[in-house]
């Protein structure tokens, strides 16, 4: 039997309201489906299920809020004896020609009374909610704007604080000069029509997880009083919400993608991110934080980690700058790199040295 | 499709992206009045392409700065 739990999409999540069931009793699910959506205090957050089998019971109904950890539903292993599918509490068998039928009319038949045998839903009720007899039950809305802003504070200024409180920060800066990558991308995308450009955050997230693959100390999390290395290379990216407020779901294994792959992952789920469709895995995995604020003409950014992260990379603007090289000073482009690093799991000098090799990929743009 | 549709397709496509804005200076940057990372103003690039089946190179987005300039560009190119 696997115990379906919900489970811990980041620090600032304690708790979460399961708005709907993918699922139903006696569905074949497999490792990766989307099988709930949990509204959480930052977003509405697909649920994967990371194992096979087929759903025996629904144990959390729609409109309930349940903590971190708490058992959802319940489901038989792939090869276990499937057992008696249990019917879940409020919920009838429904015939085939009434569920057909409901499709057509465009009825959601699984919260219809049933009138048939054993309380079977049959086409007659089906017209008869379709012609307002009974009405369906109403699915749990999500919060309202205001409570959701409030709480999307709420768990920001938990996770932050609690970032402040227990971790200690160091910080670093490095200035990169960016004239190869900016010729270098703008001579790739003069190219390219407007669909398949590639922006320069996606050619920064590429130089941090390529960076990263030295830097295994930086790539993971502070666990029960000890570093975790993480086994893959999960950037998080952090976008910021039009309606306030920001998340910073990961791109997985970053440092394996090409930059075009990248990119399209990175436009995907900055658009997934303010829709407000994001899955599970994206918001649990992330192994370390990119925050790029150069669009909002910032010089330099000073960002606090994301526990149980243990680094976090910034990148101001790219502008023309005053450069020195080979005695002569000329204006140049550049970007302030920073590292937010936790000093439990490295030191200044690591940290350093990351962003040094962070500089020479970002000097070698076709390498990316 | 003369400037006024143009207009119409850009306003709307804009309010997509951002649809906090309420009313656009037409001749004041775009920027500035409109939250716009990198992201969002390729998105919107992307959408004009789609409803208008116009290409828009890079090297002329610095021809993008107003609402005006983003309709006195399109209307150019869909002749």
């Amino acid at each position: 039997m696997i115990e379906f739990k919900l489970p811990s999409l980041g620090a600032d999540m304690d708790e979460g309201k399961l708005l709907e069931w993918k699922v139903k009793p006696g569905d074949k699910v497999k490792r990766g489906d989307v099988v709930a959506v949990v509204e959480t205090p930052k977003a509405a957050v697909d649920l994967e299920i990371w194992q096979d089998g087929i759903v025996r019971e629904l144990v959390t109904q729609p409109g309930q809020t349940v903590p971190v950890g708490t058992v959802m539903a319940r489901l038989a292993a792939a090869g276990e004896a499937p057992a008696a599918v249990p019917t879940p509490a409020g919920r009838h068998p429904v015939s085939p020609a009434a569920r057909k039928h409901a499709r057509e009319l465009g009825v959601d038949v699984e919260k219809l009374p049933g009138s048939g045998p054993h309380g079977a839903v049959i086409v007659e009720d089906v017209d008869k909610a379709a012609k307002g007899g009974a009405k369906p039950a109403p699915a749990p809305a999500a919060a309202p704007p205001a409570d959701k802003a409030l709480a999307m504070r709420k768990a920001i200024a938990a996770a932050m604080s609690r970032s402040k409180r227990e971790i200690p920060h160091y910080y670093l800066s490095q200035t990169v000069p960016m004239q190869r990558a900016q010729d270098w991308l703008t001579a790739c995308n003069e190219k390219r029509p407007v669909t398949e450009r590639v922006l320069m955050g996606a050619l920064q997230l590429k130089a941090v997880a390529l960076a990263l693959k030295d830097f295994p100390d930086l790539n993971g999390f502070w666990k029960d009083n000890a570093f975790e290395p993480a086994s893959g290379i999960h950037v998080g990216v952090a976008i910021s919400l039009r309606q306030g407020g920001l998340i910073a779901p990961a791109i997985h294994d970053a440092a394996e993608r090409s930059l075009d792959e990248l990119m399209k992952a990175l436009a995907d789920l900055v658009r997934r991110a303010r829709a407000g469709s994001l899955r599970s895995s994206e918001m649990s995995d992330p192994t370390i934080t990119v925050t790029n604020l150069g669009d909002q003409g910032v010089d330099e950014v000073f960002a606090i980690i994301f526990p149980p992260q243990v680094a976090i990379v910034g990148f101001g603007r790219v502008a023309p700058r005053p450069w020195a090289e080979d005695g002569m000073i000329g204006a140049v482009p550049t970007v302030v790199a920073s590292l937010g690093g936790d000093h439990r799991a490295s030191d200044g000098h690591r940290g350093a040295r990351f962003l040094a090799a962070l500089a020479v990929l970002l000097q070698e743009p076709e390498k990316l | 499709m003369d400037g006024e549709e143009i207009r119409k397709i850009v306003l709307v496509e804009l309010k997509r992206i951002a649809p906090e804005l309420e009313d656009v200076a037409p001749a004041k940057p775009l920027r500035d009045q409109v939250d716009l990372d990198s992201m969002d103003w390729l998105n919107f690039l992307v959408a004009l392409n789609e409803r208008l089946k116009i290409e828009i190179p890079e090297a002329d987005y610095r021809k993008l700065g107003t609402l005006d300039q983003v309709v006195a560009y399109l209307s150019a190119k869909a002749r």
